[in-house]
């Protein structure tokens, strides 16, 4: 954190900085770096630390590490930044949202960048596209935040040092982690009280970021998580806090980022689902499992789940290893067919979504974003 | 290789016979040398338990307690 001397010095303005406009998913890195999300990072990536994490996954002090946190700058910014620099980092508004000590400047091959992290250099992945797009020049260096953007979704976002507190009031000492990006179904529900059957908590933690044409909007996976959390569980064993960052789509390398991050929070187990942040056909949809096996240090566990579905004839949630039924008996929980009902104005069968969330989501005009 | 890529490795000493133990064991498994287990291995066992003490000052906790009550977190 910035301290008072320094706060002074940036705001009186006898000092001059250099000054970086940057997109938001930069000022939320920063912000991410700051909140210990990322810990333990403490800026964004030098040369040596970003050619470890793409050969070794891990920092240069074998700390397992697996996406690059860059951040990037054309030639023509980068002309008259010099290694050494302090640089004010803020949005198009000019708020300042952090402060940079620039140790490197240094330029990097992306296509390398690319298929390090995704596996390939197909610009069809969204990761790849959005790496070949970055600047030429990247800057290394730690950062102190001066004040954090503020979004609509404060009221759910905690940081992983008021996580850590919560959680050991609440008395926890086993918390599973449970990633989402959509409004809860049934057999998310089911995974969450699985893992309550074992841990003394869950801590459910939807990402906020960058969405797809036909993702449902933010505001609705919290409302709709909100509304389970306080009618279907006990307050005492769910929290439910938002977590800003984008998919990168990196498949096994983002599952292990993802537990990572999770850890930071406090939490002692995270659930893996199948194809966990996978795109397309890209990843072997339990690739993710095989490259948890590299890390015994990571300090969380992962918890893998197959694919499950509501079986008429057990009369319940199953999977292929408790159901004998054939699939003419299975309904699956399928993201697509509760779309569809959405959009029609329906309520998915009450087998994959209770009708309390459904209609959060139908009360929404348009629940999709555009 | 580039500037930052040359793996650092050293070496350390282990008796002859362990080093055959772990040979066999490997067998078959994804290990692909005995290095690589014995870091595993390593790897594993050193990891740090998070730790217990929170580095916080008692004005620290005391915010966050009373913002996680404001937020309806706490009681
Ligand atoms: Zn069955």
């Amino acid at each position: 954190m910035l301290s008072e001397n320094e706060r002074k010095r940036i705001f009186s303005g006898e000092t001059e900085f250099h000054q970086l406009v940057r997109k938001e998913e930069t000022l939320i890195d920063a912000a991410n770096i700051a909140a210990g999300i990322f810990s333990p990072l403490e800026g964004f990536l030098r040369q040596d630390e970003l050619a470890s994490i793409l050969n070794e996954r891990r920092l240069p002090d074998d700390t397992p590490w697996t996406i690059p946190v860059l951040l990037d700058i054309s030639e023509n910014e980068s002309a008259n930044i010099m290694e050494g620099d302090e640089c004010l980092v803020t949005d198009p508004q000019n708020n300042i949202t952090a402060l940079l000590r620039i140790e490197e400047k240094y330029r990097f091959n992306k296509k390398e960048i690319a298929e390090k992290v995704f596996g390939t250099n197909d610009p069809q992945h969204p990761g790849v596209a959005r790496t070949l797009n970055l600047e030429d020049v990247f800057l290394g260096g730690d950062i102190d935040l001066v004040k954090e953007e503020e979004s609509t979704y404060d009221r759910f976002k905690l940081s992983p040092a008021e996580t850590r507190i919560l959680f050991r009031e609440k008395g926890w000492r086993t918390i599973v982690g449970f990633q989402t990006r959509n409004p809860p179904h049934l057999g998310h529900e089911w995974i969450q009280r699985t893992a309550l059957t074992f841990a003394d908590g869950v801590f459910i933690n939807p990402l906020i970021g960058k969405k797809k044409k036909g993702d449902f909007k933010d505001e609705l996976i919290l409302e709709s998580y909100d509304r389970l959390i306080k009618d279907f569980f006990l307050r005492e064993r769910a929290v439910l806090s938002i977590l800003r960052t984008d998919m990168k789509y990196a498949g096994p390398r983002e599952a292990i980022h993802h537990a990572i991050m999770r850890k930071n929070f406090g939490c002692t187990h995270f659930i893996i689902g199948r194809d966990h942040a996978g795109v397309g056909s890209f990843y072997d949809p339990y690739a993710a499992q095989d490259m948890f096996d590299e890390f015994p240090d990571l300090g969380i566990v992962p918890m893998f789940f197959s694919s499950f579905f509501h079986c008429n004839k057990c009369g319940g949630i199953a999977n292929e290893k408790t159901c004998p039924h054939g699939e003419e008996h299975h309904i699956k929980f399928s993201g697509t067919a509760i779309r569809e009902s959405i959009e029609k104005g329906d309520c998915p069968q009450k087998e994959l979504m209770r009708e309390e969330i459904a209609e959060i989501l139908l009360a929404d005009k348009n629940p999709f974003v555009e | 290789m580039k500037k930052g890529e040359e793996k650092k490795f050293t070496t350390v000493s282990i008796p002859t016979p362990l080093f055959q133990k772990i040979q066999d064991r490997i067998k078959g498994t994804g290990f692909t040398s005995v290095s690589s287990y014995v870091a595993y291995v390593l790897r594993e066992v050193i990891t740090e338990e998070p730790d217990e003490e929170q580095p916080f000052s008692k004005e620290d906790e005391e915010r966050i307690k009373d913002r996680l009550r404001a937020l309806g977190y706490l009681d």
